[in-house]
């Protein structure tokens, strides 16, 4: 039985919070970055405390313990998306998986003056620059997918935009800004058909929703930890292993070498030869913490969940005057985001005035800057939900946010 | 601090009630700001005359802390001499402002004068 107040036990900072301000923190930011369950800190600290050494080729018993406790990480995480665990590449974020991918597939793709990228005009900078970036230095063209009339992701355009000349489609999975949850599997059928590599940036939904690689059949993926209750400075390449295995590696380094000389390297087999360095070992072990935290509760109840919250926030919001949502406002399609604008009020001045009401939300363009001029605003409130929110939050937000127009009203 | 003390009438006064909200075509030196946070962008216009600001201007949106930044600053900048103008510091905006600017608003609070930095770089 899903019981986000005794979930909210796990998340510390809420305890804290309240002993330090003397009132309850309505997080609705995780958007940005959830929080971190205490389970996934303990995990991390084990590790720490208990076992701290470096991975592969120690050769004495913590060492062992963390390599051991290192693949297991790739093994939980890989559960999460239904990929093999050998099909799983830690980063140190999405950014990071995001740029490493573009440059490993910029040498592996024989990529030709006029080819193109199609992409979405929602995308977050992460995504979207690295591959503005790619085709400034191969001379491709960048072609984007539009909104429709409903403000959503014009898939049904795809047919037309896609041509024979397309090599990569890369489109985020649900958007930061308006929470809607685009329709993958549809994209990377008509992809394949023109014979492109479909990249998803699923920073936003894995942890949020269930999130299957293979049935999604994209031939990459990526995530961060941070948004899914693990900690910051970790993040996941998935890659096909079929693909995986034939590219070459974009970073390079220790661990990653099968054999040296001094002219060259030969690599390891996967996924050691895209991860060189000493990894973040307790990040893994933190993220994989998180995972079997999420795989606990359930995908489908979390999922559920933060639908019941986008319903409410979107009840409670509409009925102040001023404002202008601007999510999905399907809740089944929405990843648990709910961005609007107040009349009068700039979301600056939102977030501040709602931060001393204890209510904490993000006000700005959240990385998208292309997606807020589609959109017809510079920048924007977002409120968004995770498995320690509930309606109390979200009455908490409402009420902040007549007190912000009251200041503006004088 | 409440709500009430960042948000002082002065502030809100110069939020709605924008001073030289407007461009300045005729030979003025411009320059422009952009809040990375938000996206809000503040063009500032200063004509200069005898070594001296003629007219100040800014346009430009934003919230209510950087547009009564923009506001103040084009009056504090009208009648005061070059050298004056290019001796205003940071420190100068957030007493203009009269508010506690928390770390997070910095880059709204000065929006306007790193504009104002910019038109200044261009003056020989």
């Amino acid at each position: 039985m899903f019981d986000s107040a005794n979930i909210k036990k796990d998340f510390p900072i809420f305890e804290n919070y309240k002993r330090e301000n003397g009132a309850s923190l309505s997080y609705l930011d995780s958007a940005a970055s959830s929080q971190t369950p205490k389970q996934v800190v303990e995990a991390m600290d084990d590790y720490y405390f208990k076992y701290r050494s470096n991975i592969h080729r120690s050769l004495y018993k913590i060492g062992e313990k963390a390599t051991g406790k290192y693949e297991e990480a790739r093994d939980a995480v890989a559960r999460v998306i239904n990929a093999l665990p050998e099909e799983i590449v830690f980063t140190g974020g999405a950014t990071a998986s995001s740029n490493m991918l573009v440059y490993a597939l910029e040498k592996e793709l024989d990529l030709k003056e006029g080819d193109e990228i199609v992409t979405t005009v929602a995308e977050h900078h992460s995504n979207l620059v690295p591959l503005q970036e790619l085709a400034r230095r191969a001379k491709l063209s960048l072609k984007h997918i539009g909104m429709d009339k409903n403000s959503r992701l014009d898939v049904d355009s795809l047919p037309k935009i896609i041509t024979p000349k397309t090599k990569i489609v890369s489109v985020t999975l649900a958007s930061n800004v308006t929470g809607e949850i685009i329709d993958a599997r549809r994209v990377a059928d008509l992809a394949h058909k023109a014979g492109a590599l479909v990249i998803l940036d699923a920073t936003k939904a894995v942890g949020h929703t269930t999130v299957d690689a293979k049935a999604l059949d994209c031939d990459f993926l990526f995530f961060s930890g941070h948004k899914m209750l693990g900690p910051t400075g970790i993040g996941v390449l998935y890659g096909k292993r079929e693909l995986l295995e034939k590219m070459e590696p974009s970073f390079f380094g220790g661990g990653m070498i099968e054999s040296a000389d001094l002219k060259e390297a030969r690599f390891l087999p996967l996924p050691s030869r895209f991860e060189p360095g000493t990894p973040n070992i307790a990040g893994a072990i933190g993220l994989a913490e998180a995972a079997r935290y999420i795989e606990k509760i359930g995908l489908s109840e979390i999922k559920k969940h933060s639908e019941k919250l986008v319903s409410y926030a979107i009840e409670k919001l509409s009925v102040i005057p001023g404002i202008r949502i601007l999510c999905e406002r399907e809740p089944a399609r929405n990843i648990g985001i709910v961005s609007f604008v107040i009349n009068g009020v700039h979301p600056h001045d939102a977030a501040e005035i709602l931060s001393r009401e204890h209510v904490a939300i993000r006000g700005g363009h959240h990385c998208a800057m292309p997606f807020m001029k589609e959109l017809g605003v510079t920048s924007v409130n977002r409120a968004s939900f995770y498995i320690y929110n509930d309606e109390g939050d979200i009455d908490a937000l409402a009420e902040g946010i007549k007190k912000a127009k009251l200041v503006f009203s004088s | 601090m409440n709500s009430e003390e960042l948000y002082k009438q002065n502030i809100i006064d110069h939020y709605k009630n924008p001073r030289n909200k407007r461009e300045i075509k005729d030979n003025a030196f411009h320059g422009s700001g952009i809040n990375a946070s938000c996206g809000d962008k503040i063009d500032f216009y200063v004509k200069i005359a005898k070594d001296a600001v003629q007219d100040a201007s800014f346009t430009g949106e934003g919230c209510a802390i950087s547009q009564a930044a923009a506001s103040m600053l084009t009056e504090k900048a009208i009648g005061k001499s070059l050298a004056e103008l290019r001796s205003l510091s940071p420190g100068d905006i957030y007493t203009m402002l009269g508010v506690k600017i928390s770390p997070g608003r910095a880059n709204c609070a000065l929006l306007a004068y790193q504009a104002l930095s910019k038109a200044l770089a261009a003056i020989k």
